[in-house]
């Protein structure tokens, strides 16, 4: 089989400071990639230039799309890129309100992609709103309501409904449980898995939270100060740790 | 500057106000505008002896197409006689020394605020729209920089959620001016805040037609002859939108409707918008309800609606 998507070398640099140096990963189709580490440790940066949203110092970001054959994401034009984010990809922010319209209604929100690839039957969006708000277990009788009013839990599946409308290939995720209580965060888990497993999605998905790899995650990647420390099966780098700090990682796992 | 008419020129004013500097900036700007049919050309706006909002987009682009030779009509809201028009007009005549008119056939140049005339435009002239607020995407993206970015890559899925939104709300299309179109299968564009009956005669149209947005500094074109199509669902297409009854004043059918409170029980009567259009029916012997001389009782008692919602689409 081959990779879906892959990224070789990629580094970003603030100035001195340094985002993430030369890490390199590879996606293959109905494959889930937790990446993990804490604060500070370059996570969101090297998300974000796995997205392109933006541009590293060095290094190419290679994704086999159906519409545009091998591509090299940072060579796209910007028409592109945004047409693929749109469309082949999805972004779920950590924060539903950076990935949602919150003046626009939940009907709204989920069609927006469609009619931004070209869809102008109202009825056909509608009816795909309805079926994408029963399977991330909305309430369909609130499709007209904003997202403003929905609880946090609520807004987030929306969100994800919202991404994956359009039938991606790839997701990009962001913390999707953080803020959320706990309860919440378990049943997001679920539809997550649920909803990779049904479409075999691919995804990278970064996250602070352990239990989220070890329940969606296939591989895993451990990052400390922009570096990519350890990386394998994530049940093996859970239960056999091997470098210093994923052990410290692993071990600050809270039992009750 | 040498090539103006001295005889044109007030002894206060450059003729038509504005230094010719500047309008020679704006006919740039407007020839880029021409060029590429509903693109927002930005401009450098300049003070005007009026407040935002009363029209000093449009009163900038007259002022730069103005000649000696021009006739000009200023309408509001389809009138001659509002305080808006009268005090453009006005202007006009004390600054570039013009012949002013209400007949919109004799006007080589018409400004207009919020209507498009009913009587047909015909090749030479010039229509010229006040903006208030250029951007069709203002109110979805607030973001200019982003707004900007969808324009040029031709992003418009967002002007669909707004049509969704309103089926979703209303059940029906509830946008009823400032109706986004799309010019030449290209640029997305607020065509100001005509009603949407207006719509239809923006495509096609032998007229030139200059967007002004003062206080917005921008400047958009549609070119004589050019493809303007409202935007719409294939499930639920554009309609025009006006008052379903006729002119009280002159009983014409096919023009669109101001509806106006006369009495406080809330007596109301319906008359034509465009007064040069209903004037000119009413001279020509058509006449409403409202002043038909064979039935005196009608005077002061005009037509009176107790049935609520009166729109209807033709």
């Amino acid at each position: 089989m081959q990779p879906l998507f892959e990224a070789r070398g990629i580094s970003k640099s603030y100035g001195s400071i340094i985002g993430c140096s030369d890490v390199n990963l590879t996606l293959y189709p109905g494959e889930v990639i937790g990446i993990v580490g804490e604060s500070g440790s370059g996570k969101s940066t090297l998300l974000n230039c796995l997205s392109a949203q933006i541009i590293p110092d060095n290094g190419e970001v290679l994704f086999r799309s159906p519409s545009h054959g091998d591509v090299n994401i940072l060579q796209l034009t910007e028409a592109n890129q945004r047409y693929l984010a749109r469309t082949e990809w999805a972004y779920v922010h950590q924060n539903p309100r950076d990935g949602l319209r919150m003046s626009v209604s939940a009907g709204g929100n989920i069609g927006e992609r469609l009619m931004n690839i070209g869809n102008r039957h109202y009825g056909n969006i509608r009816d795909t709103a309805e079926d994408w708000m029963e399977r991330v277990e909305l309430n369909v009788g609130r499709i007209d309501h904003r997202p403003s009013t929905f609880s946090g839990g609520m807004q987030q599946r929306l969100q994800i409904a919202r991404n994956l409308v359009t039938g991606p290939r790839l997701i990009f995720m962001d913390e999707p449980t953080g803020g959320l209580d706990v309860s919440v965060q378990a049943r997001l888990l679920d539809l997550l898995r649920s909803l990779v497993q049904k479409l075999s999605l691919s995804v990278i998905i970064v996250t602070h939270d352990l239990a989220v790899v070890r329940m969606l995650a296939d591989k895993m990647v451990v990052m400390q100060r922009g570096n990519v420390v350890e990386t394998g099966l994530a049940d093996q780098v859970l239960d056999d740790p091997q470098h210093p700090y994923t052990q410290l990682l692993v071990s600050s796992i809270l039992r009750v | 500057m040498t090539s103006i008419n001295p005889n044109s020129m007030t002894d206060d004013y450059n003729f038509a106000y504005l230094d010719e500097q500047t309008k020679r900036m704006i006919r740039r700007g407007l020839l880029k505008a021409i060029a590429i049919p509903g693109y927002q050309v930005p401009f450098a706006s300049r003070e005007m002896p009026m407040p935002y909002g009363w029209g000093t987009g449009g009163v900038q682009v007259t002022s730069a197409c103005l000649t000696p030779d021009d006739t000009i009509k200023v309408i509001d809201q389809g009138a001659d006689d509002t305080t808006n028009a009268v005090s453009i007009r006005q202007f006009f005549e004390k600054t570039a020394l013009v012949n002013t008119t209400t007949d919109t056939e004799a006007a080589s140049l018409i400004q207009t605020r919020h209507r498009i005339p009913e009587h047909d435009l015909s090749e030479g002239q010039i229509l010229v729209y006040q903006v208030p607020i250029p951007e069709p995407l203002r109110f979805l993206e607030p973001r200019e920089r982003e707004t900007r970015k969808m324009h040029a890559l031709s992003e418009y899925g967002l002007m669909h959620v707004k049509l969704y939104e309103d089926i979703a709300h209303h059940g029906h299309i509830a946008t009823s001016y400032a109706y986004p179109v799309k010019v030449e299968e290209r640029y997305v564009m607020d065509p100001s805040p005509i009603p949407k009956f207006d719509n239809p005669k923006m495509a096609n149209c032998p007229a030139l037609q200059l967007f002004g947005a003062g206080r917005e500094q921008r400047l958009y074109a549609i070119p004589p002859y050019c493809n303007v199509v409202s935007l719409d669902f294939e499930d639920y297409p554009f309609t025009r939108l006006k008052a379903d009854t006729i002119c009280a004043l002159c009983a014409a059918n096919d023009s669109y409707l101001d509806e106006v409170i006369i009495d406080d029980s809330g007596t109301r009567m319906y008359v034509c918008s465009d007064t040069h259009y209903c004037e000119d029916r009413q001279s020509k012997g058509h006449t409403g309800t409202a002043n038909s001389l064979d039935d005196p009782d009608n005077v002061d008692r005009p037509i009176s609606n107790k049935g609520g919602d009166n729109a209807a689409s033709v």
